[in-house]
């Protein structure tokens, strides 16, 4: 499969990039790892004028604490997500999600920024962004802005990134020691996009859950952020009929398509499922 | 289409090609350079019968244009085996184990062995099969195919290796 012709760009530093975004037609494209937008090309799904490759850039690469948040460059491979000695110590959850990605190789390639601007909803990372409260740090012609994760994702692959923006980085609040964190993913094989699939970051105090947020990865067009489930076990003790609530409040907001991973049915409930178990795996491995 | 210069190292030798900027760097291998040793497997980054080792990473040659692969060290399976034509100790491995029956998803498997075991030197089986997880083979069920990685991890650690039974 042969994409389709483009002009390629390969620019220096991110103020290049963005130079060039403003310059270049509306049908210009940032590539990063490209492992989801090159087998988008050879489909001809997508057909971008002007590749501007950001390998080439080296600032928003690496992940460094500032102020309590963890800073991910956004071209940050998932291989170096899993390597990275900082989120195995301070944010686990996101070594555990980065090694359900794809495989090994599109690991190497493959970035956190790609992974969480892309908008697919069948992206790994954008749940857990949300349940982080994370937010984006969009870089422009006028400088840069913030926009939190939850507020990111309008309908699948629309984004609130603007023409002519870049996503630089990835800002997550530090989660306090002793939360609990999971990631639950339901897929057919290695490589695979979810069935379903949630994540749960949690915190303790004497036995009951003190906050809770989750996120939701491919049952509808965006991630979702599932807040009636999370309320549902605020003050609880985690037990069988605090989780059922939960489940069921995050089945109540999904909307999941029929595919060759399951019928609508099927996934509407592998996602209760789904949020039982990252909220069950995320209370034990918190402390009070 | 303007043709691009792109120019890399792969195998050792510097080389260049004119080809398009949609040129795939398994493409480019294959048809510029003439190295038939990556295969093209799925065309769609699931099969890894393409991957290739690219500046210290497992590729799939398939996924990434050649001009984002402009200036980098590339590895093939062309050129594992010594200048005197002696099997690399994987390809060595695999041919003792049996760890390859039709072998289409050879040159692939043993490139991305290649890398699992620069970073691993010692890997579980486990670890052996995760980290060959973006390689498929249709035919030999992967049991050979480990056996051959762990043969080729003890012999570089310069341990006695046991011989698959005939």
């Amino acid at each position: 499969m042969i994409p389709g012709s483009f002009e390629y760009h390969r620019p220096a530093d991110l103020a290049e990039a963005v130079a060039l975004l403003g310059k270049l037609d509306s049908d210009a494209r940032v590539i990063a790892g490209g492992h989801s937008l090159i087998p988008m090309m050879k489909l001809r799904l997508a057909a971008p004028t002007h590749l501007v490759d950001l390998a080439g850039v080296a600032e928003p690469k690496g992940v460094r604490l500032e102020n309590g948040e963890i800073v991910i460059g956004a071209m940050t491979t998932q291989h170096e997500v899993i390597g990275s000695e900082l989120l195995a110590r301070h944010a686990p959850i996101l070594r555990e999600t980065a090694e359900l990605i794809a495989d090994p190789q599109v690991r190497y390639q493959g970035t956190i920024g790609g992974n969480v601007a892309n908008g697919d909803p069948g992206n790994d990372m954008p749940a857990l962004m949300m349940a982080f409260g994370a937010s984006y740090v969009l870089r422009g012609a006028n400088g840069e802005r913030r926009v939190a994760a939850r507020d990111y994702y309008l309908l699948p692959y629309e984004t609130a990134t603007r023409p002519g923006e870049v996503l630089a980085a990835i800002r997550v609040p530090a989660p306090p020691a002793g939360h609990g964190g999971a990631y639950e993913k339901l897929k057919r094989k290695v490589g695979d996009y979810a069935a379903a699939a949630a994540a749960a970051i949690l915190t303790v105090a004497g036995g009951r859950v003190a906050t809770c947020a989750i996120g939701l990865t491919n049952v509808a067009g965006t991630p979702l952020l599932a807040r009636d489930a999370a309320a549902a076990v605020v003050g609880t003790a985690l037990d069988k009929p605090a989780l059922a609530r939960a489940a069921a409040a995050a089945t109540a907001i999904t909307e999941p398509a029929a595919d060759g991973r399951g019928s609508a049915e099927y996934r509407v409930r592998m996602a209760g499922v789904m949020t039982a178990r990252a909220l069950a795996r995320a209370f034990a491995r918190a402390s009070s | 289409m303007s043709l691009t210069n792109v120019s890399m190292t792969v195998n050792g030798k510097a080389v260049s090609a004119a080809v398009e900027p949609r040129t795939l760097l398994i493409h480019y291998l294959r048809e510029n350079l003439g190295l038939t040793g990556a295969h093209i497997g799925c065309d769609t980054s699931h099969c890894g019968a393409c991957t290739v080792d690219l500046d210290g990473r497992s590729v799939k040659s398939c996924t990434m244009f050649a001009v984002q692969a402009a200036g980098a060290n590339v590895l093939t399976i062309e050129g594992l085996a010594g200048a005197d034509g002696k099997l690399h100790v994987l390809q060595e491995a695999f041919r003792e184990m049996h760890g390859l029956q039709c072998g289409y998803c050879t040159p692939g498997m043993i490139m991305r062995a290649y890398r699992l075991l620069k970073e691993n030197p010692s890997p579980s089986e486990s670890e052996i099969r995760i980290g060959i997880s973006g390689n498929l083979c249709r035919c030999t069920g992967y049991q050979n195919i480990v056996g051959a990685i762990q043969y080729a991890a003890a012999k570089m650690a310069g341990l006695e290796v046991k011989e698959a039974a005939e």
